[in-house]
């Protein structure tokens, strides 16, 4: 008798000591997550104090980027990166918000619904090396007739053409999001202004959109925040360029693509270091989009 | 007035024409992209293709064996170090709602899940290939598993916190310990949630270049030693996309090709496992 309630008891000390342990891992694994997160940023910052040191603050002004003669300014590549996000954003905006308010509002269920919302989850899902492949051997040629047509210069490949991929990459962000918002609007606001004789296009305007307008806004801020990153189907389209752009239909290079293209080149301290403090500021500025976009949806959804 | 009805009702009509149309113009793209990949892709793809290391310039045939046994063995190595952290990370966020802890947390994996692939890919290069002295498969997998994090933690998340506290209470009351209400109780009522997080993971960072730029840095041999340089789908599509070679672009469309079927599938198989136990990811 007594030795079973000792064996017993044993074991539930066992167990009590096991359950200590797995909260305890529970909570570790959780500031690993942290430290992870402050650990990639302060390697970026450890990694670029050399060219930071050496180049200032004007590294961010500087009109040229010639390694050879250790001259290092990053303003091609910053107005590359904005001309090519910007671009995609206002080429994507029509379609994620028609898509949005076709799966929201005209028709959120039935198979032709089904079948966009597949449709644009398999956009998400294409790996961005298959894009650069396609928009460097199929739209390539197309914008070089068009540009031929507009005479300028037939480059082919340039800032136009990797917008136009990034558009298709990033409609799925903002139109996924688009539809979780105007979803959520409360149909007895829908339902009132249709019982006052409105339209569904006045509906449309004076009711989903006011009311939807700060998600759909982080909608975009997110899909701003994947052009920003996105960097194999850039690379593959841009052309390569560190001349500063001149139009939209010249070839450049953008922050992640200068890396992608010449990390692996850079032969001194100063080159590496000038190449990581891009890397830097992408993910400084990537990161501040993405956390003021998921704090907006926070608050929308909390409301 | 009735002029006014029918050009109001007339407006509403031709506008919704335009919201259809510009949406479903979206399915262009994607269809162009499967149908191009496919055409050009098929007709390079059969056993020494899949079999052989590709040739050097010049030399006809030669196969994607590298890449595919690289693809497989990075993804492999990546999940194996992601998922057990992910699992645990979502129980933690699951549990604990509203502690400090798990705020800094959630904010870290939101942070995690923004940062540009090139991004990680120059940290682990910091962290593993200067250290070691050489590019290697293991960094590789290393940058993968960083990359899979915030999905699959997410999902665990999501899906954890969907489950009835009265299970878990129920568990307790019996006198369960807690990790083995968690591990016996709440983890395989959310098994099909975590599952699906986990295939996305996995075909989120199947096709991912960028990070392994500076890590697996790539292999024109068969190699399975993690600790050297390998070669991996999506980084043979971009070397020999961008070569050149009409050789090495038949090699590219064909490697395009199983990338974009491995990819897809894994996209359907997840939604199939969504669609059938009714998950919401």
């Amino acid at each position: 008798m007594d030795a079973g309630i000792n064996k017993s008891s044993r074991r539930s000390h066992k167990q009590i000591r096991m359950e200590v342990a797995f909260r305890r891992m529970l909570m570790m694994i959780a500031i690993v997550m942290v430290i992870l997160v402050l650990g990639i940023m302060l390697t970026l910052t450890i990694e670029s104090i050399p060219s930071i040191k050496s180049l200032g603050i004007k590294y961010l002004w500087g009109k040229t980027w010639d390694p050879v003669n250790n001259v290092y300014g990053a303003y091609p590549f910053l107005i590359g990166t904005l001309l090519t996000s910007f671009l995609a954003l206002i080429i994507s905006i029509p379609f994620s918000f028609a898509i949005a308010i076709y799966l929201g509002e005209y028709n959120s269920k039935g198979w032709l619904s089904n079948f966009l919302k597949n449709t644009v989850e398999l956009i998400a899902a294409v790996p961005s090396v298959i894009y650069g492949f396609w928009g460097l051997i199929v739209l390539v040629p197309l914008v070089r007739e068009l540009e031929m047509k507009f005479n300028v210069l037939p480059y082919g490949i340039g800032i136009f053409t990797s917008s136009i991929i990034l558009a298709i990459m990033i409609i799925p962000y903002a139109a996924s999001m688009g539809r979780e918002v105007i979803k959520m609007v409360p149909s007895n606001l829908k339902e009132g202004a249709y019982s006052l004789g409105a339209t569904r296009y006045e509906v449309i305007k004076n009711i989903i959109l006011p009311y939807t307008k700060s998600g759909l806004f982080a909608g975009i801020l997110l899909s701003l925040g994947r052009a920003l990153g996105e960097t194999m189907a850039v690379t593959m389209v841009i052309g390569n360029t560190s001349l500063l752009p001149t139009s939209i239909f010249s070839p450049g290079n953008t922050m992640a693509s200068v890396i992608a293209n010449e990390f692996t080149e850079a032969d001194h301290t100063v080159y590496l270091s000038a190449l990581i403090e891009l890397g830097l500021v992408l993910f400084v500025v990537t990161v501040i989009i993405n956390v003021i976009g998921k704090s907006i949806i926070k608050r929308f959804a909390n409301d | 007035m009735n002029v006014h009805v029918k050009y109001r009702v007339g407006k509403s009509r031709l506008i919704q024409a335009c919201i259809v149309m510009l949406a479903f113009l979206i399915t262009i793209p994607l269809f162009a992209i499967i149908v191009y990949i496919f055409k050009e892709g098929i007709t390079k793809i059969n056993w020494t293709f899949l079999t052989k290391i590709p040739k050097p310039v010049g030399e006809t045939g030669g196969g994607i064996v590298n890449a595919l046994v690289g693809s497989l063995s990075l993804v492999l190595v990546a999940s194996i170090i992601a998922i057990p952290i992910s699992i645990l990370c979502g129980i933690y966020l699951s549990e604990n709602k509203t502690s400090r802890l798990s705020y800094w947390s959630r904010l870290a994996v939101d942070v995690l899940q923004g940062v540009p692939s090139i991004v990680v890919g120059i940290v682990v290069y910091f962290w593993i290939v200067k250290p070691l002295g050489t590019f290697s498969a293991f960094s590789g997998s290393i940058a993968l598993a960083i990359m899979m994090l915030p999905i699959m933690i997410r999902s665990t998340e999501e899906t954890l916190k969907m489950i009835p506290s009265s299970l878990k209470e129920a568990g307790l009351a019996l006198g369960l310990p807690y990790h083995k209400v968690i591990l016996k109780v709440i983890l395989p009522c959310g098994v099909s949630g975590i599952l699906s997080g986990i295939l996305l993971s996995i075909a989120r960072v199947a096709g991912e270049t960028a990070p392994l730029l500076f890590t697996a840095f790539g292999n024109p041999f068969l190699n399975t030693n993690m600790l050297k340089p390998m070669q991996s789908l999506p980084l043979i599509i971009f070397n020999y996309a961008t070569s050149p070679y009409d050789d090495w672009h038949d090699l590219a469309w064909g490697a395009a090709l199983v990338l974009l079927f491995i990819v897809l599938s894994l996209n359907i198989i997840t939604k199939l496992i969504t669609k059938r136990w009714n998950v919401q990811l």
